[in-house]
This record gives structure tokens, C-alpha cells and sequence, in this order.
């Protein structure tokens, strides 16, 4: 079963976890055969918004939300169940700065189409 | 065997297949489906072929056989031809004590995971570990039947989709998984204990119910954690008959008859309680444990040791530094030192702390103004509790003591 574990810092610690470490930690993942994939992202002052409305694409700077944890990066990863989940998100370096939220990943369900 | 009833036989082994269900099949509402159809092909069947001599070993079998047959429909295979239904052959080693008690266990830490919301920790095991309806669950908790479904069908789609898996912990994972289950339980029981303004009367004791859960997790993981707790419940349930009046009222500690406390019980709390001191440093269940265990000593209210009480609770207060427990400390100071030095401890309690909406605080400087004398202030602290409670027999206690102003 797929898992995305979201990493969330603040500013103040947005560097407080050095890239080797979590780099470290992702190689063991994939030793154990448990990390289908993992980035990290750049600072939120670079993301750009896109939504469609009616036709129209708007393209805006930002989001600049008021929380104060931001997306930091992201693993997905391959575990038995929510256990294994939380024990490997348990490990992710910067779980001891800010937070990480562990979601389960859903099939699409195509019959619809 | 003695020819029971098929409701009797619900009450008493429905849990224990529906638990078993659970485990293997990984999905509540399936179980429940299976588990029905079983009954109602009991009722059918016992009469005219008698009860079998495990009948929750037969329960299991044919339920099991519904569970698969509802499975294949599902994914529109053939169902299972009639010579394949299980519920036909007697074994007698399919329910064992352990096996019903390893399922069980499993149950509740699912019920209990920490990805659940407290809330919906609790009625899930009292809806799926104690077989509660959700009405009855509303009206203990004071709550909506909608809200307590709401809970329990969200609960069940989390363990669902996010896989929490119908296991209980290993022993690195205890640590955490533990301290839900016990708080639950222990839920369970001050519910079943304090009877609170519930309008529905329920069809199961739940303070036995929780001292059942107790004493399963004390075999299954004995520790100073789950000893503490079960010392506590059963201290409290000692006095269970002492405490309630003719009329339905609440008797005070100080002032129930002692001799109908059930001693048998307090013995078993008391060799629980000094295991589980014994055996580790002490936790909040084994400290109030203990406390209830210096009442349970006294043979009078008078021969209470007050000093042994407040050492206590400086104890708990170190690992649960609570308003509530605050509020008891100082009530046990008031013994040892007097009730003006509690009552300025109280008065600066309630500046701080959000305790003004809690009726037993404002009871305890009733008592305190009580006391000193101060009878106009008692009579303003006791009309303030009445104000934050809506259970009926706190109400008359506290209006008992109004009266006698």
C-alpha cells in the first residue's frame, strides 16, 4: 500500500535539517525496497498558483497561506499497513523540526469514464 | 450444558465471535452482517436440533460461511454449494480463553489507534467492543445518535482506506499504543460509575464491562500501567453499593457505610496496586490507585490518613499537573492544614485556571466556607455549582447541602 508522507517546516527550521542526512535516510528506504520516490521542494517563495475558471487561466505569485508550516518535501513510499506507515514517517530527519502528515494513497477509480 | 437462551448466549459470546470475525476478515460491518445472519439461523435451527455444545464455536462457522458467501457475491462469483457450509461439524477447541482474549485485545487497540480521535476511540470500542448501540452511546456521552454515528462510520472509513491493521502492537510500539487504551477503559468505567444524566437506560453495566477490559489487559500485558488502572476501577467499584442511597441519591465517601464496601475487591486492588508500585515508577493510575487504597484502609472516615492522601496527590501533580488535580490536592491539604489555607489555595486555583465551570470545585469552597463558618458565602459557592452541572443526582446532593444552610 502507497503512502505520501508531506514534510512540514516552518521558516525558522526550514534549514535546520542538513540535505545528507535526509539523503541518508531515503537511500535506506530504498534498500528495504520502501521508498517509490522523495524531493524535497524549494522555499514557498517560489511556488506560482494556476487555476482555471470558466475557460480563463489565472497565474498568480504565491500561495502565501497564514499557516505557519510549509510544504517541505515530500516520500512516497511502500509499506503493510499504517504501522509501517508511521514508523518509517517516524524516521524522516526533519520529523524532529516540524511535522509530518502521512496520507494514504487512493486508486482512481476510472469507471466513470 | 444447561439449555440457555439464544439471547443469553448473544450477551455472552457475541463479542468474543465478532471479535474473532473482525480480525480475520478486516472489516466491521461485514462481521456485524455475518454475525446477524448466524443468529438468525440459530433461532431457527437450535430449537429443533438443540443447542451445539460450543455454540460460539458454531456461531463462528456459520458466520464465517455468511462472511465468505457475502464476499463472493460481491465480486459476483458462484456462492458456496450448501455441502460446504461450515456449522455442521463439533470441534470444542475452537475457543479457547486465550485465542478469545488475543482477538479481543486486538480489537481494542484497533478501536484505540492514536490516528482515531479520542472521541471517536471511545465509541468506537463501546459500539464495537461492548456491543452499545449508538443511541445508548449518545446518551451516555450527552451527545446526538447522528454525531456518535458520524464518528464511528468515520473511524471505520479511516481504518479502512488508511489501513490500520486489526493488530495489537508489538513491544516497541506499546509505549504509545498503551495510554489510549487505558484512557478509554477508563472512560468506559467513570461512565458506567458516574451514571451520568443518560436517559436511555443501558443494557450492559459499564463499569463491569471496563473491569472485564481490565483484567483482560492486565493478563494479556501485565505492567505497572494496566495494574494501576485496574486497581483504580476496582477500588472505585468496591463501594459501589455504599455510594448510591435508597432514593437513587449519592452518598459521600465520609459518609458511607463502610461495611458494605466489598472487601474481596479491595484485597484484589490492594495486591494489584503494590505490584504495580513495585514494579516501576508510578504512573497516574497507580497513584489515584493508591489514594483510593488510603480510603479503601480507613474503617472510619476519621482514621483517614490525610497526610499519606496529599503526599499522594504532590505525587500526581508532578506527573499531571492538572487544574482538576490541583482541586484535589487542595481539598486533601484542607485536612492536613486547615480549611482557610485551602480556601485562599482555591480562590487563587480558580483565578487562574479554568476550573470556574467546573461544579465540584465550587462544591469544595462550599465546604470550605462551610467550614470556617462563612455560611452566606457556602450558600453563593454551592448555588455556582448548581449552575455547572445537569446531572440529576449531583443536583440533589448539592441542594441537600444548601438545605442544610
Amino acid at each position: 500500500m502507497k503512502y505520501l508522507c508531506l514534510v512540514y517546516l516552518d521558516q525558522e527550521h526550514w534549514n535546520a535539517c542538513p540535505d545528507h542526512l535526509c539523503g541518508q535516510y531515503a537511500q535506506e528506504l530504498v534498500d528495504k525496497g520502501k521508498l517509490l520516490h522523495g524531493e524535497p521542494l524549494h522555499d514557498i517563495s517560489t511556488a506560482t498558483t494556476v487555476r482555471v475558471r470558466n475557460g480563463q487561466v489565472s497565474i498568480t505569485d504565491g500561495p502565501f497561506a497564514e499557516t505557519k508550516e510549509l510544504l517541505a518535501g515530500f516520500y512516497l513510499i511502500d509499506a503493510k499497513d499504517l504501522n509501517e506507515a508511521l514508523r518509517i514517517a517516524e524516521g524522516i530527519p526533519p520529523a524532529k523540526h516540524g511535522t509530518i502528515e502521512v496520507r494514504p494513497v487512493r486508486e482512481l477509480d476510472m469507471s466513470g469514464a | 450444558m444447561l439449555t440457555l437462551s439464544i439471547e443469553e448466549i448473544y450477551r455472552r459470546c457475541s463479542r468474543a465471535v465478532f471479535a474473532r470475525l473482525v480480525v480475520e476478515f478486516k472489516d466491521f460491518d461485514l462481521a456485524e452482517d455475518a454475525l446477524q445472519e448466524a443468529f438468525a439461523a440459530a433461532v431457527k435451527q437450535w430449537p429443533a436440533d438443540g443447542v451445539p455444545n460450543v455454540p460460539e464455536a458454531w456461531l463462528y462457522r456459520t458466520a464465517r460461511f455468511c462472511a465468505i458467501d457475502a464476499i463472493r457475491k460481491k465480486s459476483r462469483l458462484q456462492p458456496l454449494p450448501e455441502e460446504d457450509r461450515p456449522g455442521t461439524i463439533e470441534t470444542e477447541s475452537e475457543f479457547t480463553v486465550e485465542e478469545v482474549s488475543d482477538e479481543l485485545l486486538r480489537l481494542i487497540f484497533t478501536c484505540c489507534h492514536p490516528a482515531i480521535s479520542p472521541d471517536a476511540q471511545i465509541a468506537l470500542t463501546l459500539r464495537e467492543v461492548c456491543d452499545l448501540t449508538t443511541e445508548e452511546i449518545a446518551s451516555a456521552f450527552l451527545t446526538q445518535p447522528s454525531t456518535v454515528a458520524q464518528r464511528i462510520v468515520r473511524a471505520k472509513q479511516k481504518i479502512r482506506e488508511a489501513k490500520i491493521p486489526f493488530d495489537a502492537p508489538s513491544k516497541e510500539e506499546l509505549p504509545h499504543r498503551l495510554p489510549p487504551v487505558l484512557k478509554t477503559v477508563y472512560l468506559v468505567f467513570n461512565e458506567g460509575y458516574n451514571a451520568s444524566s443518560g436517559a436511555v437506560a443501558l443494557r450492559t453495566d459499564l463499569s463491569k464491562e471496563a473491569i472485564r477490559l481490565g483484567r483482560l489487559l492486565v493478563t494479556a500485558l501485565p505492567s505497572p500501567h494496566t495494574k494501576g488502572l485496574l486497581a483504580l476501577m476496582l477500588f472505585h467499584e468496591s463501594r459501589s453499593v455504599a455510594r448510591t442511597g435508597s432514593s437513587g441519591e449519592i452518598v459521600r465517601l465520609e459518609d458511607q457505610d463502610r461495611s458494605r464496601w466489598d472487601q474481596e475487591m479491595i484485597t484484589d486492588a490492594d495486591g494489584l496496586v503494590r505490584e504495580s508500585l513495585a514494579e516501576g515508577l508510578p504512573n497516574t493510575y497507580s497513584l489515584q490507585a493508591a489514594i483510593a487504597g488510603v480510603h479503601a484502609a480507613a474503617i472510619a472516615a476519621e482514621e483517614t490518613d490525610w497526610n499519606e492522601i496529599l503526599g499522594l496527590y504532590e505525587l500526581l501533580y508532578r506527573l499531571e499537573p492538572t487544574p482538576v488535580v490541583a482541586l484535589n490536592r487542595i481539598v486533601a491539604a484542607s485536612k492536613v492544614h486547615g480549611a482557610l489555607h485551602a480556601l485562599e489555595a482555591l480562590n487563587a486555583l480558580l483565578n487562574e485556571s479554568d476550573l470556574q465551570n467546573y461544579h465540584l470545585a465550587h462544591v469544595a469552597k462550599g465546604e470550605f466556607c462551610l467550614q470556617l463558618r462563612r455560611l452566606s458565602e457556602a450558600k453563593e459557592a454551592f448555588q455556582n455549582a448548581l449552575q455547572h452541572t445537569d446531572q440529576a443526582p449531583e443536583i440533589r446532593l448539592i441542594q441537600t447541602r444548601l438545605d442544610g444552610l
